[in-house]
């Protein structure tokens, strides 16, 4: 009876671990057969990539602007107030922008995805796409997969851009720290693979979006409720693999403990 | 034709198909009766490969698609055309591109002609200059034609009708019923349908399947069902709460 209360969650969780990779390598293998639906990933690139600036401009400005208020006040302490460029351009490119974007991308996209699709697996729309031949894997999870590979890094790179502005802004209006001595610090300190490391990170924090959230939404079952699970079991499991991989990843790129 | 032989299937510990067996002839309208829960759905996903059976077979026109591989069973879905219960229409699509949903990647058809399919589709469910509109601005009834004018426009060899009738006013249903039989009348269509409405069974039959249980209890014309001695298809075909069939 014990042995059960364990084996069961276990097997369960290698049992969907095995199906999302399955699903990952189908989308990804879908993506070069034939017929090419370039309608429907440039809808994604705009719905799931354009319409998210907003969303990430705000949480980038924010995260820039009280990270260079904490790090100021910090470093003061140790009288280093000078170097607030440089930690806050290195901590925002290398793991805060790439991690705050991907939980970001996964609240609104993968939420998105997950409804969308469960919505159509309950209404029987992806039966019906069977039905005319197509493959809902290839019709529905690859271009998603397509857009937020591309998306997400360059929506972090825009989120690095707008954060560093952010934390200028708040060094220089709130702190008074003068925005040369913040640039050049900056820029003393910040390389290009601080900024690489992040970008490449995001495309896997895209992938794991766009897959999750297809995943769930394909084995949404039981109506309303069984869609509403669906959505907030996707949301929640991206935003733990994008956390726990976040650490694997930073192990593991040669550059990015630098 | 198509041949299902000794069809089983279960989910958990419920058996849903208990050993159906049936030929469904060409060019003929068979329709499968049951109540709820008898499997007729799991049945019907079965026929066109959306399921798999624990044992068992089914043979489209002398192939088992229990067997196909996933590339096998997407040429094999060419051949089949299915309306949904609810329709199915892709909510993010207009009427027009519904339509034209599985006619739009065939080479040999340019846009004007991909157009006139599609009026001449919705024409023959009785539609027109609803092209643009999107299904959620559609009522119920509506919803089900467009569903037929998306089946007509692909020309399949068999179509399959999963509960036409269903949640539609009698006026309603009886147009379904009848464009049912205007669509079957061409010898090259084979047509299967699911229901629980008799009215509907008798009118658009030429065979009638009754499934009981999760097996295939009778067959016959619609006049051999409605003259049945068998106490459960006469309890079902008649509508009574109170006899061998008992509700859970």
């Amino acid at each position: 009876m014990r042995a059960d209360k364990i084996k069961q969650p276990l097997s369960s969780f290698a049992r969907k671990s095995g199906e999302i990779f399955i699903l990952t390598a189908k989308a990804i293998a879908l993506i070069f057969k034939r017929p090419f639906n370039f309608r429907l990933i440039e809808s994604h690139l705009y719905l799931d990539g354009i319409k998210s600036i907003p969303v990430i401009f705000l949480m980038a400005v924010f995260t820039g602007g009280v990270l260079a208020l904490q790090s100021y006040y910090g470093l003061q302490r140790f009288g280093a107030e000078v170097f607030t460029g440089s930690l806050v351009g290195v901590s925002l490119t290398k793991e805060l922008i790439p991690v705050l974007t991907g939980l970001m991308l996964a609240g609104r996209v993968s939420a998105s995805y997950s409804a969308e699709i469960g919505t159509m697996v309950v209404t029987e729309q992806v039966d019906a796409l069977f039905t005319f031949g197509v493959n809902p894997v290839k019709y529905l999870v690859s271009p998603r997969l397509i857009a937020l590979v591309i998306m997400t890094p360059l929506l972090t790179l825009f989120g690095d851009f707008v954060a560093i502005m952010g934390g200028r802004l708040v060094a220089a209006l709130v702190v008074h720290q003068n925005p040369n001595l913040f640039d050049s610090q900056l820029f003393v300190s910040l390389e290009i693979w601080d900024v690489l490391s992040g970008l490449i990170k995001s495309v896997f924090f895209g992938l794991t979006i766009a897959v999750i959230g297809s995943y769930f939404g394909l084995k949404t079952e039981g109506g309303a409720k069984g869609v509403g699970r669906a959505t907030t079991t996707a949301v929640v499991v991206s935003s733990v693999i994008i956390l726990v991989s976040d650490f694997f990843w930073t192990k593991i790129l040669p550059f990015s403990l630098r | 034709m198509i041949e299902i032989r000794d069809l089983h299937k279960s989910f958990a510990d419920k058996k849903v198909l208990r050993g159906v067996n049936l030929i469904i002839e060409p060019g003929q309208t068979t329709t499968i009766i049951g109540g709820s829960g008898s499997g007729k759905s799991v049945l019907f996903k079965h026929v066109i490969g959306l399921m798999k059976p624990d044992s068992g077979s089914i043979f489209v026109e002398g192939e088992d698609i229990t067997k196909m591989s996933e590339s096998e069973l997407y040429r094999m879905v060419d051949k089949f055309g299915m309306v949904f219960q609810s329709g199915a229409l892709f909510d993010s699509l207009s009427v027009g591109a519904n339509v034209a949903f599985g006619i739009k990647n065939r080479k040999d058809m340019d846009a004007a002609a991909i157009d006139l399919i599609i009026e001449r589709s919705l024409n023959q469910v009785g539609l027109s200059d609803i092209a643009q509109l999107l299904p959620a601005e559609l009522s119920g009834g509506m919803k089900k034609r467009v569903a037929i004018a998306r089946v007509i426009a692909k020309e399949p060899a068999i179509i399959m009708f999963d509960e036409p009738t269903t949640g539609l006013d009698p006026i309603m249903a009886d147009m379904i019923n009848e464009l049912i039989i205007k669509v079957s009348a061409d010898p090259a269509i084979t047509s299967i349908v699911i229901t629980h409405d008799m009215i509907s069974a008798y009118k658009i039959s030429d065979k009638i399947a009754v499934l009981f249980e999760g097996e295939i209890i009778e067959t016959g014309s619609p006049e051999e069902i409605r003259n049945t001695k068998n106490a459960v298809v006469r309890q079902f075909i008649e509508g009574k709460a109170e006899g061998p069939i008992k509700i859970r």
